[in-house]
């Protein structure tokens, strides 16, 4: 009995502590793990958007740089770390979309296991090949790709990245998953076999081969988004280039624990809104070739929706690809 | 020419109050890490590399760059005042250097040594320079097939001029090939030697291997030898060398120049042999050859200068085809990368002022080392003096933060602890090190290129015969094996580097 007396005053207490505690959320700084290294680009939009909601949540929005196993495991130490909302993840379309049809032992559920904030950026994809590659455009592409799958190289920058993803995707919706898959460590090399000519085609984000199209040192065959790109006004639509279904995007978004109060989702949430709305925070962001999210995608549920919905698309063609 | 506007922009770069202010602070602390007894470049830079993971990644490259060339420095002064040589190329440096500190010309071999390297550092600028831009152009001829034959012959060299016994060395590349293969599988994504230790997934980490293996090691092997430190006790005396010394010394300087920077672009770790060279050249031609080993001015102008050079040169594979040709560079590389640059032909166009900025600032630091090196003498005689019970503490304490800094993994000190007790096992034994860092840090890329190839060749090994690229990087790997097992040959080898 006074076992039982002591326990309940000690859970009335923390009870007490913990309300006391999420009252005045954030009263210390809040960690945001990047489960990539630092300065890649996912860290990039994370320093920048941190930067601008640390000023809004009057507490300091620490960075820490948990790479390994294609992001997933920064993510599991941040969604399984306790729900009080001091600790959140700055993930993208791998770690929370094509992760657990990636990853067999995902030791995280993105779609019911974790409390979404909002996305904070997405990138584009392009089709791209090599520029002496015989197709002119899109058309031209999938029909020899399907004629003869056996006969092309694709180059991606490892499982689980996100040309490896997008790059999985297509190849599915073109039916042909058993096209050779060239695997490089990082997107740089890659592209660089790809301009020498040593592959013939890869998907990546409009950041990294931009430079390159531009170059004329490979050809650009499609984006993947509903609209065309300012920073490559000329490459055409998937859907202008007649494959509309091929539709993806490289998102980067923020989510924490499952059970996290709810004062500390609605601040996160109020923060996030009001740097993606800062015209400074807005530039360099834009600056990077980053599109901004709808005022949908930036509300917990309807980040939650997307990952949900660009799960769905992946999960098959990501399921059936050539692993273990 | 294009050349001089890379230069320019690469001096616009380097030459920022902030680039040089770390360029600076890398050559002060790498000297300073350096100066250690025993301790050189690789453990130093080692030892340094967590402190720049907060700079962007051009300031870090021009830090490191600065504490390479700081740590060869340093090293050469231990040479030169304890008799201690830092690593393998400084080992010359210590027969005429120390004899001429013990004349009381300790000033005199410094200053040489810093104006030998310098003006070599300068020549070797312009040179990367001018090679940079072809040598990339000539990189995208490779194809994976080219790149894996390529590491091959690089590792071939590597076994051939590594010190010591040639099958201990070959041991040394085949276990660095094999630590490199733990980890997750690139294209089926299957963990490898892994033992379910999550933080293995990513393969074992670079800095913590090299700064176990090196900077831990290192420490654990100096404890174990008793403080009796050959510190010069006469004066340090003046240290710009006077008119008699410069004509002495002007002609080795050119010669070790144009040697050292020529062994520095062969891969596998040419620039070792470039002092030895440049020694036994300077000896040979000397028309006194009996006063080298008793303090020769030109046999540390001669040295010193070729090991500058080869120290620079040996950037050049490293920034034109990615791959490194020793461990220094295999610690720049994974700098590098950690920093989320992938070492390539890649860099120079994409990051051209990393580039460029990298290469003006060699020139900045040399010069660099030249202005606060020469003033501070005094105070690294002081730091020789320090006891090893104070000093090595708080080297490993540094080690410790700044690997717990990396990842935030506590897991990794404990691995550093355990590679430095491995580490200290393979001194212990014979073992060099050194060839083991090339060949894990080669090992990733190996492994990359070579199923990269056999995979766009459909799985045929003649991929790698019918280019004829690759084929001829083969051929000279296996003629350079072949060479290095003659038996006569063998005999002379051992006497190089016993010597």
């Amino acid at each position: 009995m006074k076992k039982l007396v002591l326990g309940l005053a000690a859970a009335a207490a923390l009870a007490v502590a913990g309300a006391a505690q999420a009252q005045g959320y954030p009263t210390k700084p809040i960690t945001m793990i990047v489960p990539f290294a630092a300065g890649g680009p996912t860290d990039i939009i994370a320093r920048i958007v941190a930067d601008n909601m640390s000023k809004t949540l009057g507490q300091q929005i620490v960075i820490e740089n948990v790479a390994g196993a294609g992001g997933t495991t920064g993510i599991a130490r941040a969604v399984t770390a306790a729900p009080d909302g001091y600790t959140i993840a700055m993930g993208h379309l791998g770690t929370f979309s094509a992760a657990p049809a990636t990853y067999p032992g995902l030791k995280y559920d993105p779609i019911n296991g974790m409390q979404t904030i909002g996305m904070a950026g997405g990138t584009p994809i392009l089709i791209v090949a090599r520029k002496n590659l015989e197709a002119p455009d899109l058309k031209a592409f999938v029909a020899a790709v399907k004629a003869n799958p056996d006969k092309f190289n694709e180059a991606h920058a490892g499982l689980g990245s996100v040309s490896w993803t997008t790059c999985t995707l297509l190849k599915g919706i073109l039916g042909t998953p058993k096209i050779n898959a060239v695997a490089y460590r990082g997107t740089g090399p890659a592209l660089n076999d790809l301009v020498s000519g040593q592959v013939d085609f890869m998907c990546d984000q409009i950041v990294s081969v931009a430079e390159q199209v531009r170059a004329n040192t490979i050809k650009a065959y499609a984006i993947a988004s509903a609209q065309r790109s300012p920073a490559l006004p000329d490459v055409p639509t998937t859907k202008e280039a007649g494959l509309p279904e091929y539709q993806i995007e490289a998102w980067n978004g923020i989510a924490g624990p499952k059970g996290m109060p709810k004062e500390a989702v609605d601040k996160l949430v109020d923060a996030l809104g009001k740097a993606l709305n800062d015209e400074g925070t807005k530039k360099r962001l834009l600056d990077l070739g980053t599109v901004l999210p709808t005022a949908e995608e930036r509300t917990p549920a309807g980040f939650a929706a997307l990952i949900k919905r660009d799960a769905d698309k992946l999960t098959p063609a990501l399921s059936a690809a050539p692993k273990q | 020419m294009d050349m001089f506007s890379n230069l320019a922009l690469g001096f616009g770069v380097a030459l920022t109050l902030k680039n040089i202010a770390l360029c600076f602070a890398g050559c002060l602390v790498g000297t300073l890490i350096g100066v250690l007894p025993g301790v050189g470049p690789i453990a130093t830079i080692s030892i340094l590399l967590p402190i720049t993971f907060g700079l962007d990644p051009t300031g870090a490259l021009i830090m490191l760059a600065g504490i390479y060339y700081g740590a060869q420095y340093g090293g050469s002064t231990t040479a030169i005042l304890v008799n201690i040589p830092g690593e393998a190329t400084s080992v010359v440096t210590t027969l005429d250097g120390h004899q001429m500190a013990k004349q009381g010309r300790a000033g005199v071999a410094l200053g040489t040594a810093a104006i030998g390297s310098f003006f070599a550092g300068c020549v070797a600028t312009v040179f990367i320079a001018a090679l940079g831009a072809p040598l990339t152009k000539m990189a995208l001829l490779f194809g994976p097939a080219e790149y894996f034959s390529l590491m091959v012959m690089g590792l071939c060299f590597a076994v051939v001029l590594a010190r010591g016994s040639i099958l201990k060395a070959f041991c040394m590349i085949m276990l660095g090939l094999l630590f490199s293969t733990v980890g997750t599988d690139l294209e089926t994504g299957q963990e490898r030697l892994t033992f379910g230790i999550a933080s293995l997934s990513d393969g074992i980490d670079f800095s913590v291997l090299a700064m176990g293996v090196f900077g831990f090691a290192e420490v654990l092997r100096n404890l174990e030898s008793p403080e009796a430190r050959d510190v010069v006790k006469n004066k340090i005396g003046r240290l710009l060398p006077g008119w008699d010394d410069i004509k002495q010394s002007a002609a080795p300087v050119l010669r070790g120049t144009f040697i050292g920077g020529i062994l520095g672009i062969l891969p596998g770790n040419g620039a070792v042999l470039g002092p030895f060279a440049s020694y036994t050249v300077e000896k040979k031609i000397a028309k006194d050859p009996s006063r080298f080993g008793k303090g020769a001015i030109e046999g540390v102008a001669g040295p010193e200068s070729a090991n500058n050079a080869g120290a620079q040169t040996a950037f050049i594979p490293l920034l034109t085809l990615g791959i490194p040709p020793n461990a220094v560079m295999a610690l720049m590389v994974g700098a590098m990368t950690i920093h989320g640059i992938i070492p390539g032909p890649q860099v120079m166009t994409r990051n051209p002022e990393l580039f460029w900025g990298m290469v003006a600032s060699m020139w900045i630091g040399n010069l660099m080392l030249l202005i606060i090196n020469l003033p501070l003498v005094g105070m690294w005689v002081k730091l020789l003096q320090v006891p090893y019970r104070l000093m090595f503490p708080a080297i490993l304490i540094f080690c410790c933060i700044g690997i717990y800094s990396v990842n935030n993994q506590p897991l990794d000190v404990a691995f550093t602890a355990l590679f430095g007790l491995f580490g200290y096992l393979l001194i212990k034994l014979g073992f060099e090190p050194a060839p083991m860092l090339l060949g894990f840090v080669l090992g990733k890329l190996m492994e990359e290129k070579l199923r990269q190839a056999l995979i766009i060749s459909r799985g045929s090994f003649m991929t790698f015969v019918e280019r004829p690229i690759s084929a001829g990087l083969l051929v000279v790997a296996v003629v350079v094996l072949a060479i290095a097992l003659l038996p006569s040959i063998s005999k002379k080898r051992d006497e190089v580097f016993t010597e």
